[in-house]
Formats: structure tokens, C-alpha cells, sequence
């Protein structure tokens, strides 16, 4: 084996107000030629452990050499690096962005013209040289981003989480044109929140909490998971089956995927048979993944049921939908953020939106929530129209929004009192709701502490018991699992299907494509357009992809879109 | 064009010049502060604020009728420091005076004219202590015409008074004591420190802001070179500012030029010094906009502002203020710009001056150094 570009060992770093390692005693090696993939949930240490690589952050102990010299001394013209943000000036041109770029990293004038053509094709930025990066699509940023990290071949080539938030066809462009680079020789690490991706890599690191949990080849990490994983057909009420199947002692994760629940199983366990779960099939064997390992090694998932669902309030049947859209459609400007969007949502039903950033799901949530006036098109909202009773419509919602929202320097305690104040809970209600959460989603130990400083997953927990401390029939969820570790998301999920058993509707985001097979319906949003609609496996029918990950399903719509829209284009 | 391969650091450095220049043209933000701002204020100082001293309005309150009372109120009518808008009694004039009609009450008291029979002759005169500069501006004019008249009434009687010593003010430099002529040099002085110290504040800390700053870090500039290609751009940013200043100046305002234009260029380029390094320091250290321009308001604008000289002469203020006002780099520029413009060139005067000034431009760029290291946490 050749010797590795980057190597590190006993790095350990603390940051002031963190009562936890950011990194704690951490071993890598990058490889030329090879792809490594740094893996792990949002706040594991990843991007600290990067900026160490890249010699940004001095580590408090251990030690890290880039091409045999220490990271802070390495020759940084061989460095490729690329931040979370690209690093790119957003007031300057695609053109000098790249210029910038390669006068910093003194990139000969004789080389030039053949490197920027070669890195223009490569990115498909030849068009847009005279564009401002600053009016560049998402997508296209971080291609520019990867072009400016190359402008001279590196040696050791960083990427901090370049997947996050752009569209899925982009992020498998970008990973085609990465893994081209690791065949020059260049020792790439590409770091990532979805484990997905690990399965692609060379090798693996997988970070949690500042500690490697794993490293090497995927496929052995997976490989030792062969035979503990296995898929049931279920025809109804795939919910309550993976509920009843979760609560099975010997079973220690599972999800709904299409028609069909997977289960993973404890080491030496076998699996429960149809009758006893209340699955149509009998157990198949399934191919183990990557995030089956990580969860193994975490401890196994939640049961199946949802302590909150078990005290919430059955929601009184009723013949009118729970949520619907007629033609919402919002414009700023001359730009369409969403366009004609319809569709309705029953009583008791996940339904979810998906689609790449700035495609207008948040847009499309803001308006049904009554935050955003729509240019054209109705809603309701538990059957109060959005234009006349707006009030009634918000007060019998429950909404997450994406990003942290609570108060960051208010107590646990202090957060959940506000909310069941701004609810109208009276005093005894607020008290028995306030209570309730706390003991549902485990929140004691943290009540004092300011919810700002919280781990991710608390956070997440805690925006949620806020927005359910009134009981709505109705819950919006935009983003909820975003950056969680696979534990977090799988009580999430447990806690959503658990609602939704007790009549609750839930509009949810989520660019996790697997999550997307929990929901009975989904409605399918790019470039501000709905461009289809359906259940998971409709969705899959019409992509014509098959049996194949709900993420081919989601690219072939992207792509026949873009077909059609290039089609009329021409016309 | 410079080739990396042969001159690295050459090329870093006019690429990052190069970008700087085109982030600055490409804001409008940056446009604003240099050029609109510095003609906002110019046009300000040079046409809204005037210090002169001009006659105040006064009502007068005659509680006497002889003849010296009478003769006493007609030299305040008469007097071009004073306009007696109102008479009456202390109480009608007093509300008056509430109502900012007037702004001092001179009374001429009941025994008045035989007080001055007798050799005295007392007058009150009641001012706004709300606008103490005012106050004891008219009550300093008052009693300087009461004195006069008395003087003269004495020489009309025949009486032998000791001649008062006869003061003949003459000023020089600014002969008509016009305050524009003082006030529009001193505003070019805000003008360089908004520039130096406000623009660059917000120059570091959006490359932290942003991100960028990250990825630069990753590529071979050095952070002192990093520093460098701040400095220069923003440095003939001020240069230029200060040039248009100077023309409107003299050309539009009228405010005599007595000094030579390459004396006005160095002390500018000297005081800039100080105020970059003031600037890069507050945005380096602080990381953030928002807090950098906050910071830079409370430290370089409101000090260059109140306590370099510019408006409030340093020798009235309290001991305490005073002594605060020699780490105001601006009170070392206000005295060279102001003498440039108005009384010529006087090295012995610019030379010490400019040395502190770089004294104090050394040390903050030394800090600013410190404080920029090549690291994110």
C-alpha cells in the first residue's frame, strides 16, 4: 500500500461550552487515489476534525500530517479544500472567481487556459463564466466551489459536507466527478451525514459524538449485518404492523419501505414470523446497509411506540379533508417560488413534500401555515379557510419549522412554559401538558440548561414537544430530522406513525428519500413546480424505476421534468 | 500580468487588489459611505451648522423711568449682538422665554437710575439654562455693553474715568471668523475616519461572515499579506474621497487653500494610517458585522466627532476629557488640516503630529496582526 496523503492520530479538541470532546482521541488516514468518507450525524466532530486536516484549528492533543509535514506547515498550494459554504465570492463572476483561485494557488499563466477549460467541462460551467456566483443555482455553486478547490491538481483533496442541500442529481454529479479525481491519485475525504454515501467510499470513518465508531471498507461494517435483516410484505396498515413488529425484543430497528416493512434483527435472533407481527408475507432476506451497521453499533433503535401517541387525544373523524391546497401559488418579484400547487391530505395521513432546496417546499408550508399570503389559490386547514379564519387554522396546527426556532437562551423549562402560554393553555393545562412532554420525550436532564446549547437530537425533541403541547389535529414538520443521528430519526418516526394512528395529519419535508416511503402520499416540488404526485410505489411506477431506492424514483421525475421543460423551451 | 510561477507572492497579491477593487465598485453599500455621505456631510458642516455668534433674541424689561434707564435700553437696541423682539414686565417676558421666543431677559431695575447717580447700577439679566452656550454668551454681551455705556456716560459727564484698556481684536487666518471655514476642513477629517475606520470594519469580518475567509485560509497568503490587500484599496478609497472633499471645499464652499496640496495629501495618508489599522483591528478581532460597526461608531466616528478639537474646543472640556482625548488619533489631524487649509504649510506644527499619528498606527496594526492568525477556532 502506498503511503497516505493525510494522517492523524490522537487528535482530541475541546471547544469552551461543550461538556463533550468535539473530538476525542481520533485516528485517520487518507490514501491516494482513494475515496474516504468521513461519516457521522450533525455535531460529531466532522467539520472539526476537517479544518484540523486543512490546518485551520490547532488540535489540543494529537497530532496531523498532510504530506509528511504537520497540517499547519503542509504546502497549501496541493491542498484542495472546500468548506461547508464553498468559500466562493459571490459579488465576483464565475470567471474570476477562478482566476482569484488560481493566483492564490500559483497556478502558472502557461497551464491556465487548459486547466480552466478542462475544470469548466468537468463542471459545466462553461456557459455561466460571466455570471455572478452569487446568482448561481445551488447546485452550481458547489460545482464552482470543487472547481476553485482544483484549480491545481491537489494532492489532498477536502470536502465538507458538499451533498448537503443541493438536489440529488446534483450531488450524484458532483460524486461521479470526485470519484474521476480519486482515479488521478488525489487522496480525497468526503464528508457526510448520509449514510448512503459510505456505502460508495473506499473506506469508511464513521464518527458519533467525537469517537470513531468504525472504520474500514464499508462493505465489512455491512457484511457482518448479512442475514439480520429482512423484508415483510404487508397489505394494510403498514404502521401498525412496523409499530408491533419494533416492540418484538429480538427486533431492534425497522422502517416502512413501499409496500413492504424491513426489520433489522439482534446478532443470533430469528425473525418473528408473518402471523405474530401481522405481515402478509413471510420474512425475505434484504441487503444489509450501511446505516443498519451504525445503528447496531449505536444500540439498537426505539421500540415502536410512541409514548406521546399513547396520551394523545383520538381526533374526531371527520368527512372534510385535514389540509388543502387549491392552486397555491407565490410569487416575489418576477420569480415563481411555487407554482399551482394542489393536493389533499386526509384525516390520519403522512403526506409528504419533496424536493431539493429552494424548490419551494418551504414556501408551499409557509402559506398553508398562514405565514406567507399566497399571490394566487386557497387553502384550509382543518376545514378553516386560510383567507378568512386564519387564526382557527393556525390555532389547530402544530408547526417545526427547519431550523432551530425556539429560544436559544431560555431553559428547556422556560420554552415549554412560553409555548403553552402562546397556545392559550390555561393554568392547569399548561401544567399537565408541560408535564407530559417532559416525561415523553425524556427531557429532565436538560430542563435548566438553555435549549441553544443542547445536543441536536434534544433540540429536535424539544421543538416538537412544543409543538404538539396543544394537542393539534394537524402537525407540520418541516425538515424534522434533518442532521439527527438514525436513533433520533427512527423515535421521530415512531412518534409521527403513532400520531397518525390516533387520527393526527402530518405534512412533512424531508431529503431523505427514505423517509419518504413512510408517507401514504408525496408530492414531488422542483424548480417551484408540482411534477408529481402519488403514493411511494405510484411514484416509483411512473418514474419506472422499480423496485430500486426511492432516490432513482426521484431522479428519473427530476429528469423527464427537465426534458419536458427543455422540450418546450424548444418549441 | 504577473506569472505565479515565477513571482507567487506578487500574484497573490494583485489578485487579491484586483478582487477587492471589484468587490468595492460592486457595492453600492461602499459607493455610499465614500462618496454620498462624505458631500451629505460637507454640505452639512458648510451650509447647516454655523457657530458664528450672531445677535440673539432678547426681551427687555425697563423697571425704571429715568433718564440713564432709558439711555441704557436704547444702547441694547442698539447693540448688533442683541435684538429686543419684546418689553414688558419679567413675568410676561418670562413665558416668553418658555415658549423660546427669546432667549435671555435683560431687566434694567426699579432705583436703577439712582443707583448709577450714586456710582453703581446694577442690571439682571435672566438666561435659558437650557442652552448653556447661550447663556453665558449673552450674559458675557450684556455686561459688556452695560459696561460700555457706562464708560461713555461717564465721558458724556465729564467725569475723569481711567481709559479702559482698549482691546483691538484681530484674527487671524479665518479674519471673518466664519465657522464654515473651520468646520468644512474638520468635516474631511470625519470623512477619512468613516473611510479608514467604519468601511474597513466591515471588511474582515464579512470574509468571516461569508465563509470566504475560511477558503482563503486554505490556500498559500499569508495573513499579514491577507491584511496587506485590505489596506491599499481602502487606503486610495479614502485618498479619493478626501480629493473631492477638498475640491468641494474650497470650489463650492469658498474655504481659503493657504497651504501646498502636497502637504494636504501627506498629512491624509499619514492619518489614514492609524485609522485603517483602527478598522481591520475592530473587524479582525470581532468577526462580526453588526458588532464591528457598532464598535467602530462608539470608538473612531463619535470620538473623532466630539473630542479631537473638530467642533468643542479641547481646552473648555473637563480635565478628565481632556486627558481622553490624546488616544483620539483625530485630534492630531484636526489642528495639521485645519492649519493646511487656513494658515499654511507649518512643518513644525504637521511633524509631530504625523510621528504620533504613526505611533499610534503601529501599535494598532501590530494588535491587528496578533489578532489575524491562520486559524478558525
Amino acid at each position: 500500500m502506498t503511503d497516505p496523503v493525510a494522517l492523524a492520530h490522537g487528535l482530541t479538541k475541546r471547544f469552551d461550552g461543550l461538556d463533550h470532546p468535539a473530538l476525542d482521541d481520533v485516528a485517520i488516514a487518507i490514501a491516494p487515489g482513494e475515496m474516504t468518507g468521513l461519516v457521522g450525524p450533525d455535531g460529531a466532530g466532522k467539520t472539526t476534525l476537517i479544518r484540523i486536516l486543512a490546518g485551520l484549528i490547532d488540535s489540543d492533543a494529537g497530532e496531523a500530517t498532510v504530506g509528511g509535514k504537520p497540517a499547519t506547515a503542509q504546502d497549501r498550494n496541493t491542498l484542495g479544500y472546500m468548506p461547508q459554504r464553498f468559500g466562493l465570492y459571490e459579488d465576483l463572476t464565475v470567471r474570476e472567481n477562478l482566476d482569484l483561485y488560481a493566483d492564490l494557488r500559483a497556478l502558472p499563466h502557461g497551464e491556465r487556459a487548459e486547466r480552466f477549460s478542462t475544470l469548466l467541462d468537468f463542471t459545466d460551467l462553461a456557459r455561466f463564466q460571466t455570471r455572478l456566483a452569487g446568482k448561481l443555482s445551488g447546485g452550481m455553486k458547489q460545482k464552482l466551489g470543487l472547481a476553485c478547490a482544483l484549480i491545481r491538481q491537489p494532492r489532498l483533496l477536502l470536502l465538507d459536507e458538499p451533498g448537503v442541500g443541493v438536489d440529488p442529481v446534483s450531488r450524484r454529479e458532483l460524486w461521479a466527478m470526485v470519484s474521476q479525481l480519486a482515479g488521478e491519485g488525489i487522496g480525497i475525504l468526503w464528508s457526510t451525514a448520509y449514510l448512503d454515501e459510505a456505502e460508495k467510499c473506499d473506506t469508511v470513518f464513521l464518527l458519533n459524538e467525537g469517537k470513531i465508531l468504525a472504520s474500514g471498507k464499508p462493505g465489512d461494517l455491512t457484511g457482518r449485518m448479512e442475514g439480520r435483516v429482512v423484508r415483510y410484505s404487508v397489505a394494510s396498515d403498514r404502521r401498525r404492523v412496523l409499530r408491533e413488529a419494533l416492540d418484538k425484543d429480538r427486533v431492534i430497528d425497522g422502517m416502512v419501505q413501499g409496500d413492504s416493512i424491513r426489520l433489522l434483527l439482534k446478532d443470533g435472533a430469528k425473525a418473528p414470523p408473518a402471523s405474530e407481527i401481522g405481515a402478509s408475507g413471510e420474512p425475505r432476506q434484504a441487503r444489509p446497509r450501511y446505516e443498519d451497521a451504525f445503528v447496531d453499533l449505536l444500540g439498537g433503535g426505539p421500540g415502536g411506540t410512541s409514548a406521546l401517541a399513547a396520551r394523545y387525544p383520538e381526533v374526531a373523524a371527520s368527512d372534510r379533508p385535514a389540509i388543502e391546497a387549491h392552486g397555491l401559488t407565490r410569487r416575489f418579484g418576477d420569480f415563481t417560488a411555487a407554482h399551482d400547487i394542489r393536493f389533499s391530505v386526509g384525516r390520519g395521513q403522512v403526506f409528504g413534500l419533496l424536493g431539493p432546496n429552494g424548490a419551494g417546499k418551504s414556501t408551499t408550508f409557509k402559506m398553508l401555515c398562514g405565514l406567507l399570503t399566497p399571490s394566487e389559490g386557497t387553502g384550509t386547514v382543518n376545514g378553516f379557510d386560510l383567507r378568512t379564519a386564519r387564526a382557527d387554522a393556525r390555532q389547530s396546527l402544530g408547526y417545526m419549522a427547519q431550523k432551530f426556532s425556539l429560544y436559544a437562551d431560555l431553559s428547556v423549562r422556560q420554552n415549554l412554559a412560553f409555548f403553552a402560554g402562546a397556545y392559550g393553555l390555561d393554568n392547569s393545562e399548561a401544567q399537565e401538558a408541560v408535564g407530559s412532554a417532559i416525561e415523553t420525550f425524556r427531557l429532565d436532564p436538560y430542563l435548566d440548561s438553555d435549549s441553544g446549547l443542547l445536543p441536536l437530537g434534544y433540540k429536535q425533541r424539544l421543538a416538537l414537544a412544543c409543538a404538539v403541547l396543544h394537542r393539534p389535529p394537524v402537525l407540520f414538520l418541516d425538515e424534522p430530522t434533518s442532521g439527527v443521528d438514525p436513533i433520533v430519526r427512527r423515535e421521530f418516526w415512531s412518534h409521527i406513525n403513532g400520531l397518525v394512528e390516533r387520527g393526527v395529519s402530518v405534512l412533512v419535508t424531508t431529503h431523505f428519500m427514505d423517509e419518504a416511503e413512510y408517507c401514504d402520499e408525496i408530492a414531488l416540488i422542483y424548480r417551484g413546480e408540482q411534477i408529481a404526485t402519488g403514493s411511494p410505489d405510484h411514484l416509483k411506477q411512473e418514474a419506472g424505476t422499480g423496485d430500486a431506492p426511492m432516490e432513482d424514483a426521484f431522479i428519473a421525475l427530476i429528469e423527464q421534468s427537465d426534458a419536458r421543460r427543455e422540450e418546450m423551451e424548444a418549441a | 500580468m504577473i506569472d505565479p510561477a515565477r513571482h507567487p507572492r506578487a500574484a497573490r497579491f494583485t489578485a487579491m487588489m484586483l478582487k477587492e477593487t471589484r468587490q468595492i465598485l460592486r457595492d453600492p453599500s461602499t459607493f455610499l459611505i465614500a462618496f454620498v455621505l462624505p458631500v451629505m456631510l460637507l454640505f452639512l458642516m458648510g451650509y447647516g451648522v454655523n457657530l458664528d455668534a450672531t445677535s440673539t433674541r432678547v426681551g427687555m424689561a425697563v423697571e425704571d423711568d429715568s433718564g440713564a434707564a432709558g439711555s441704557l435700553a436704547g444702547t441694547f437696541a442698539a447693540s448688533r449682538y442683541f435684538d429686543v423682539v419684546e418689553t414688558g414686565s419679567v413675568q410676561e417676558l418670562g413665558d416668553r422665554m418658555v415658549a423660546g421666543d427669546i432667549r435671555a431677559i435683560i431687566v434694567i431695575p426699579q432705583q436703577f437710575g439712582r443707583e448709577v447717580a450714586a456710582g453703581g447700577g446694577e442690571i439682571q439679566v435672566i438666561t435659558d439654562g437650557a442652552l448653556p452656550n447661550t447663556a453665558s454668551f449673552v450674559a458675557g454681551q450684556a455686561e459688556g455693553v452695560r459696561a460700555t455705556w457706562a464708560a461713555q456716560r461717564a465721558s458724556d459727564h465729564g467725569m475723569a474715568v481711567a481709559p479702559p484698556i482698549d482691546v483691538l481684536s484681530r484674527f487671524w487666518f479665518n479674519p471673518a471668523l466664519a465657522s464654515r471655514n473651520f468646520l468644512v476642513p474638520g468635516a474631511i477629517a470625519i470623512v477619512m475616519t468613516m473611510i479608514g475606520s467604519l468601511l474597513t470594519a466591515l471588511v474582515v469580518a464579512r470574509e468571516w461572515e461569508r465563509g470566504t475567509l475560511e477558503a482563503l485560509m486554505a490556500t498559500p497568503i499569508g495573513m499579514g499579506e491577507f491584511l496587506l490587500t485590505k489596506i491599499v484599496p481602502y487606503f486610495a478609497l479614502g485618498i479619493v474621497s478626501m480629493t473631492l472633499c477638498t475640491l468641494l471645499a474650497i470650489f463650492l464652499f469658498g474655504v481659503p487653500f493657504r497651504g501646498s496640496v502636497f502637504a494636504l495629501f501627506a498629512i491624509a495618508a499619514v492619518y489614514l494610517v492609524p485609522a485603517l489599522g483602527q478598522g481591520l483591528l475592530i473587524s479582525s478581532a470581532l468577526k462580526n458585522q453588526f458588532v464591528a460597526s457598532q464598535v467602530a461608531l462608539l470608538t473612531a466616528f463619535l470620538p473623532t466627532m466630539l473630542l479631537s478639537g473638530f467642533v468643542f474646543e479641547i481646552a473648555s472640556m473637563p480635565k478628565l476629557l481632556q486627558a481622553l482625548t490624546y488616544i483620539v488619533p483625530a485630534r492630531y489631524l484636526i489642528p495639521q488640516i485645519q492649519t493646511v487649509f487656513l494658515a499654511g504649510d507649518d512643518w513644525g506644527l504637521f511633524a509631530p503630529n504625523m510621528a504620533i499619528l504613526l505611533g499610534f498606527g503601529a501599535v494598532l496594526f501590530g494588535l491587528c496582526v496578533r489578532s489575524t492568525r491562520r486559524r478558525i477556532a
